[in-house]
């Protein structure tokens, strides 16, 4: 079974925010919420690298082990996805989650907090595949229909890569021994608990 | 004529080039032999261990998602997952032990002398209910909070995801409604007791003497002895930091990032466990620890021998204000009970 991750090749990010653009429009995003944006680091100095990130889809998922009504669950190709029907907005997968991916929507009165929504892979949630009731909460379900999620597939510079992680990672070294350099998979070795020799 | 347009010409086209070669060549100076972006670009180990976490620019609103990567939420999961519950657990089970073994051993401490059958106000209407409903508020912030902590592990096996979640939903609502008049409680406990409970040099003697609860000895108190005051200043600090810690969580990132919100919720369930843990000691003591004391915050009246043990400085000082009032105007505060 294929261990589905994400990998951002931040020599090869020109932070174009299309990844970005791509996930809000295929997933209807609602408004105010991100699931994936572009951080630049060292900008505008020597060195600067722009990584573009969301939900890295955890081994042993934080968010999963905090979530007080147990909301979350793994799917088989290690994506890690939620229950909006259960999630109770406390807010406390963000303050675990490392990559800051999970959002809420503002509703009501002070901090108030909406269902959590994260990136899904664009694998879905735990309504029938495809169906409407699951579009309208989760988004696109690409992953059921053979495809990958569009951020990555749509990449101009294929900076952001997703697929089988051994796939990505091989994708990922190869690079790295043709051009002589590579900053690193960036949010590897927190996420997966590996990281990639170049 | 000609020759001088020629070597117009040669000269300005010399210039030109010149000029080119000038502007060009700091431009061939940059290129060197390798292309290695590496040399000065930024490396995440590196930053992680420098500074914890990576923050950098974005180009959306939501500043908090200008930060790449806090591994830090690993250490909060672990302190939710793990210390909290040990916490938790030890305070709250730990203290319920030890109030089982002590009833065990002492059992209610009885009124020696036995009831007089003449009472006398202890809390009027008001102090009673502030009292109340403070307490009835700290009750359900206590279930609603516990929920978070261990509702998933214990409670949320026995009635499934779907009537857990509608629940804990429920309860988080409470929890944060709740709130505000438990705040408003604790700053009138405040403001209407802190006469009584400046700690002073009579509370150390009825601390040595056991404070009346563990041997047989009545040390004498005002109106609030050493044990009570500490229960006062409990509430009071306690309260406040539940009540400050608290609106940090429920006003999330007004003015603080992800680092701060993981520490309010650190301060707050630690500050919550151990206030949890000396509200069921306040509790016991209230009601089956002692005969005579639950009447104080029900009725609002106790009996003449009950103060007379419990509160002997407290007790001649109102029949001392009694006696001198009696004179101009009957004022009932020691009345007969039939
Ligand atoms: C006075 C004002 C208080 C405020 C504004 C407040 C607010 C909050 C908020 C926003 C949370 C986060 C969870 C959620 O959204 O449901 C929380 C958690 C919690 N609160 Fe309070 N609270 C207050 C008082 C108390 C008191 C008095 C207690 C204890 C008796 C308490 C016990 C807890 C516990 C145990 C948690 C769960 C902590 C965890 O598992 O991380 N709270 N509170
Ligand atoms: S990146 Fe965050 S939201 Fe996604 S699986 Fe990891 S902890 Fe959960
Ligand atoms: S916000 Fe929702 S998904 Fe996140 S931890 Fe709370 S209940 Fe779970």
């Amino acid at each position: 079974m294929a261990r589905m991750k994400f990998l951002c090749d931040a020599d090869r990010c020109i932070e174009c925010n299309a990844c970005v653009t791509a996930c809000k429009n295929e997933n209807e995003v609602p408004w105010g919420i991100n699931r994936r944006r572009v951080v630049t680091i060292n900008d505008g100095k020597p060195g600067e690298k722009s990584v573009s990130m969301a939900c890295m889809h955890c081994t042993d998922a934080p968010c999963q082990a905090v979530c007080p009504v147990n909301c979350f669950y793994t799917t088989a190709d290690g994506v890690v996805l939620h229950s909006k029907d259960l999630c109770i907005g406390c807010g406390y997968c963000f303050y675990a989650c490392p990559f800051g991916a999970p959002q809420y929507p503002k509703v009501g009165n002070f901090g108030s907090r909406g269902k959590m929504d994260k990136c899904t892979y664009c694998a879905g949630g735990p309504e029938a595949d495809g169906s409407a009731e699951e579009y309208a909460k989760y988004g696109a379900n690409r992953l059921a229909e053979g495809k990958l999620p569009l951020c990555a597939e749509m990449c101009s510079t294929k900076s952001l890569l997703a697929g089988d992680g051994e796939i990505i990672a091989q994708i990922y070294k190869e690079r790295v021994v043709k051009r002589g350099y590579g900053s690193g998979a960036w949010g590897w070795k927190t996420a997966y608990r590996e990281t990639i020799a170049s | 004529m000609n020759t001088f347009v020629a070597r117009l010409r040669i000269f300005v086209t010399a210039f030109a080039l010149l000029l080119l070669a000038v502007a060009g060549s700091p431009v061939n100076a940059q290129q060197p032999q390798r292309v290695d972006p590496q040399a000065d670009a930024v490396k995440e180990e590196q930053l992680l261990q420098q500074l914890q976490v990576i923050k950098g620019r974005g180009t959306i609103p939501d500043v908090k998602s200008y930060t790449l990567e806090q591994p830090a939420g690993r250490d909060w999961r672990h302190f939710h997952e793990v210390t909290l519950r040990w916490i938790g657990g030890i305070a709250i089970l730990g203290i319920l032990a030890l109030l089982v073994v002590f009833y065990l051993w002492r059992g209610m401490v009885r009124i020696e002398s036995g009831r007089s059958g003449r009472t006398i106000v202890r809390f009027n209407a008001f102090e009673r209910f502030v009292h109340w409903m403070t307490a009835t508020c700290f009750i359900i912030l206590a279930l609603s909070g516990l929920n978070i902590t261990f509702g998933r592990p214990l409670l949320l096996p026995l009635i499934g995801l779907e009537a857990f979640s509608a629940w804990s939903e429920w309860a988080k609502y409470a929890h944060n409604y709740l709130s505000f008049p438990f705040t408003l409680g604790v700053i009138l406990i405040f403001l209407m007791w802190i006469g009584g409970n400046i700690p002073n040099r009579i509370d150390v003697a009825w601390f040595t003497r056991g404070g009346g609860i563990v041997g047989h000895d009545h040390p004498p108190a005002y109106r609030f002895n050493g044990g009570q005051k500490m229960i006062y200043w409990i509430v009071v600090l306690g309260g406040s930091a539940a009540a400050i810690s608290g609106y940090v969580l429920i006003f999330p990132f007004y003015g603080t990032d992800v680092h701060s919100m993981q520490n309010a919720t650190m301060v707050h369930s630690i500050v919550a466990m151990l206030f949890i843990a000396a509200m069921l000691g306040h509790i016991y003591i209230g009601t089956i620890g002692m005969q005579g004391a639950f009447e104080a915050m029900g009725s609002g009246t106790v009996d003449v021998n009950w103060a007379k043990e419990h509160h002997s400085l407290w007790l001649q000082q109102e029949q001392a204000r009694a006696t001198g009032s009696n004179q101009s105007q009957a004022r009932p505060s020691a009345t007969p009970a039939e």
